[in-house]
């Protein structure tokens, strides 16, 4: 494997969709949970671990959209409309929550409201972020330069696994922030509710892993002929490892580890996810090659990402040290 | 055919989404530059009005940003789903310019924004400064790329097509980002947005000077926002009437359906003021003309000949009877704002600024003017682009993506019902906001609920006088 502009910018992407599920998992998963905590203070506690940071979770999203479409433009636009509903939901997803964070505050009235609409808000945008994922994986018809499918075709039992597995992820990644980032009864419950989330995690690793290689004869060969067989042997035993030690220290040990450990589990997921579409943007139809934008688009935006991605990293850094420790229902203080 | 194909979808679709995102950023633009403004006048005075002010304005500021972020995702991906043969053509340019956008303006905005809503106690008076002004800095950053996108797709430039049909950059990327319309409409969109943001603060301020003149908060804002009228209208018209003539070098069918010139004049044309378009018949019905006059604003010349549609071909015409309204509706506003500075600097001249009930009453009613002639402004441009996405170079028509027109509708009809339920909501939390007029003590945001339950309130000033 050559190291190009174009692996390169696949790289970048990637990144960039790692961080966000790394970053606006929790704060998804927290608006997934968020009607299993009391109304008054523990909402308001939960709703106040990640007020400061929300803003910033979700940005790696608009990243991931406009680098997609600066880097392969058409894989964007043969992506996006096979998966036009999915993309829809989330976004009015993503609409609903964003505004009922600011809302809940303004209008005591109608809390239980703004509230609901957080959750189900959370939930609707996670689930349509999973199906996104699963209607890729299952493969896009696609023509000349354009999408050639229907617009149901995104639903499937498969996709809707991966709809319903990432739910659980981000409701796991909710609980163990909390853990980390409260005291008290919304830590007990965290503790709880992440207890409860991880055998359903460990389950969808299983399941959608299980699925996928009997989609397609590519992804099939790739796991079970050399060397991928490697990583079939190895990756089982270190999700199930790693699984147990998050199982069992979730009521005891320190209250970072919890989410180191979640957060593990998805690195391995996306790792898998990883080796299966490798080095395709549409798996089986679209390589990364023919999908990249042309080297003059990619080498101006690489100057740009060299220079302002260490620089984000570095004042996001900043902006969850200031925020650094437990925080209560008055905020941050 | 029926007559709404898919296509007037999915532009229906998107000009209503961008039309309700555009507000949010019309005003958190303005709004940010506006606290930088109020929180270095705390700093360097240490007079309570001015932490006060900035309070009172940055819990609205919260709102509006939150807004303008949801529905800016939105926007970053319906190029997707909604025009994925633009994406794919267009992407190579346009995409690299809103990944710059992304990357320096939207993580400067999001990094520093939790240190300014929620941060002042945790950092202390100066860094907290500082990540205002980042904020605000954001702000503009994002204004300047995204207009440079834009811009492209109105006059593009440094362009070539390449071997599978898209848009590839031919030379220096300079040449895209300063395209011939890009400074133009910088300047006077910025300062759309500064005066926007004036009109509002200026209508709040005289809201509540109409019940208390006495309300320092009040008087303090109200005066700062007619100093912005007074001042910056009067230069909008001027950058107004630059980007006009611009326009008229690379868009000219644009100004003519703008003046309602269907037919090309030999010698000094005259300024519509008002009247009918009627496309089919290709004239003016009921028009009110100033004889010569058009001739001198955009030839500055009384006799100067100036050609009309008749010599654009007619499946290259945008539509005339939209443009034609929106442009006035924007000039007209314009004009007004400038009436009310002008005004106001008449109530100064008198030392009558914060008595004079007549003035606070057409100032509250001017509240909502920048937010209506900025739409009107963008209406005018973007439609006055059509039929092209990109001027004279892909159609409208060639650029949708191949959805069809029931799943468009459903989109279409779930946005509409999401965004009226929450956007409406937010104005009237905002309306809610501003109806409440500026305390000596404005608590900070994050502790709306705990403050009104009545735990001791958390010291901006003692932060700062701590130092």
């Amino acid at each position: 494997m050559h190291v190009d502009l174009t692996t390169v910018w696949a790289g970048i992407i990637v990144f960039a969709i790692v961080m966000y599920v790394v970053m606006d998992g929790f704060d998804l998963g927290i608006g997934i949970l968020f009607t299993k905590f009391r109304v008054g203070a523990d909402r308001d506690t939960a709703m106040n671990a990640i007020a400061p940071v929300w803003d910033g979770n979700e940005t790696w999203l608009v990243l991931g959209g406009g680098g997609l479409m600066a880097a392969f433009p058409l894989a964007y636009a043969i992506i996006l409309p096979a998966v036009y509903a999915p993309i829809t939901a989330m976004l009015l997803g993503l609409v609903f929550r964003g505004v009922a964070f600011e809302f809940r505050w303004r209008d005591a009235n109608h809390r239980a409201r703004w509230d609901a609409g957080f959750c189900v808000g959370s939930i609707v945008a996670t689930f349509a972020q999973g199906v996104t994922l699963g209607a890729l994986l299952q493969g896009i018809k696609i023509g000349a330069r354009a999408y050639a499918g229907g617009y149901w075709d995104w639903l499937t039992p498969f996709s809707v696994l991966t709809g319903a597995s990432l739910v659980t992820g981000y409701g796991l990644l909710g609980s163990c922030w909390l853990i980390w980032k409260t005291s008290g009864a919304v830590n007990a419950e965290a503790r709880r509710l992440a207890k409860a989330l991880t055998p359903g995690m460990l389950a969808a690793i299983g399941a959608v892993s299980i699925y996928t290689p009997f989609l397609s004869d590519k992804y099939y060969e790739t796991w079970f002929t050399w060397p991928g067989i490697c990583a079939l042997g190895v990756m089982p035993v270190a999700v199930a490892a790693i699984g147990l030690l998050l199982y069992r220290r979730i009521l005891k040990g320190r209250d970072f580890l919890p989410f180191a450990l979640a957060l593990s589990l998805f690195g391995l997921s996306l790792l898998g996810l990883g080796i299966s579409m490798w080095p395709d943007i549409i798996p089986g139809r679209l390589s990364i090659w023919s999908a990249a934008a042309p080297p003059s688009s990619q080498i101006f935006m690489l100057v740009g990402a060299c220079i302002l991605i260490p620089l984000i990293l570095g004042y996001t850094t900043w902006a969850y040290w200031v925020f650094r420790g437990k925080v209560a229902a008055e905020g941050y203080h | 055919m029926t007559g709404i194909t898919a296509l007037h979808l999915a532009r229906a679709q998107f000009a209503f989404t961008i039309s309700f995102h555009f507000i949010f950023p019309a005003f958190s633009i303005g709004l940010a530059s506006y606290l930088a403004v109020l929180e270095v006048l705390w700093l360097k005075t240490g007079k309570n009005v001015y932490d006060n002010l900035y309070r009172y304005w940055v819990k609205i500021f919260a709102i509006v940003f939150a807004m303008g972020v949801v529905s800016g995702i939105v926007m970053s991906y319906q190029f997707g789903t909604n025009w994925a043969v633009f994406s794919d053509k267009a992407g190579p340019i346009v995409g690299p310019l809103m990944a710059y956008e992304v990357l320096s303006a939207f993580f400067l905005e999001a990094g520093f924004l939790g240190v300014m809503l929620f941060g002042i106690n945790k950092v202390g008076p100066k860094l907290h400064f500082l990540a205002t002004c980042m904020v605000a800095a954001g702000t503009l950053l994002s204004a300047t790329w995204i207009l440079a996108a834009n811009s492209w797709m109105q006059t593009p430039a440094g362009w070539m097509t390449n071997e599978v049909g898209q848009f590839v950059p031919q030379g220096s990327w300079l040449a895209i980002i300063f395209n011939p319309s890009f400074p133009y409409r910088f300047v006077h969109t910025v300062i759309a947005a500064y005066l926007t943001t004036s009109l509002v603060v200026g209508a709040v301020g005289a809201w509540h000077l109409l019940r208390d003149r006495a309300n320092p908060g009040a008087r303090t804002m109200f005066s700062m926002a007619m100093w912005m009228a007074a001042i910056v209208a009067p230069i909008q018209i001027l950058a107004g009437d630059t980007q006009g003539l611009n326009t008229q070098e690379f868009q000219p069918a644009k100004v003519m359906a703008m003046e309602g010139h269907f037919d090309s004049y030999a010698s000094g044309a005259p300024l519509v003021l008002l009247g009918i378009p009627d496309e089919e018949n290709r004239r003016m019905t009921y028009s009110v003309e100033i004889p010569k006059l058009s001739s001198l604003i955009l030839a500055h010349d009384l006799n100067a000949p100036l050609a009309g549609l008749d010599t654009i071909p007619r499946r290259d015409w945008p539509p005339v009877a939209i443009i034609f309204w929106s442009f006035r509706v924007m000039v007209a506003l314009g004009f007004a704002i400038l009436g009310l500075g002008l005004l106001s600097l008449l109530a100064r001249i008198r030392g009558k600024l914060y008595e004079w009930t007549l003035l606070h009453r057409i100032a509250v009613m001017m509240g909502p003017a920048g937010f209506i002639a900025v739409i009107a402004g963008w209406v005018t441009t973007e439609v006055g682009r059509q039929p092209f996405t990109v001027y004279h170079a892909l159609r409208t028509a060639d650029s949708v993506s191949p959805i069809a027109g029931p799943a468009v509708t459903g989109s279409l009809l779930a946005f509409v019902v999401v965004y009226l339920g929450t956007f409406v909501s937010g104005a009237l939390y905002l309306v809610k906001l501003m109806a409440k007029p500026p305390s000596l003590h404005e608590p900070l945001p994050e502790a709306l609920p705990i403050r009104t339950a009545g735990i001791t309130p958390a010291s901006f000033i003692d932060a700062g006088g701590g130092e």
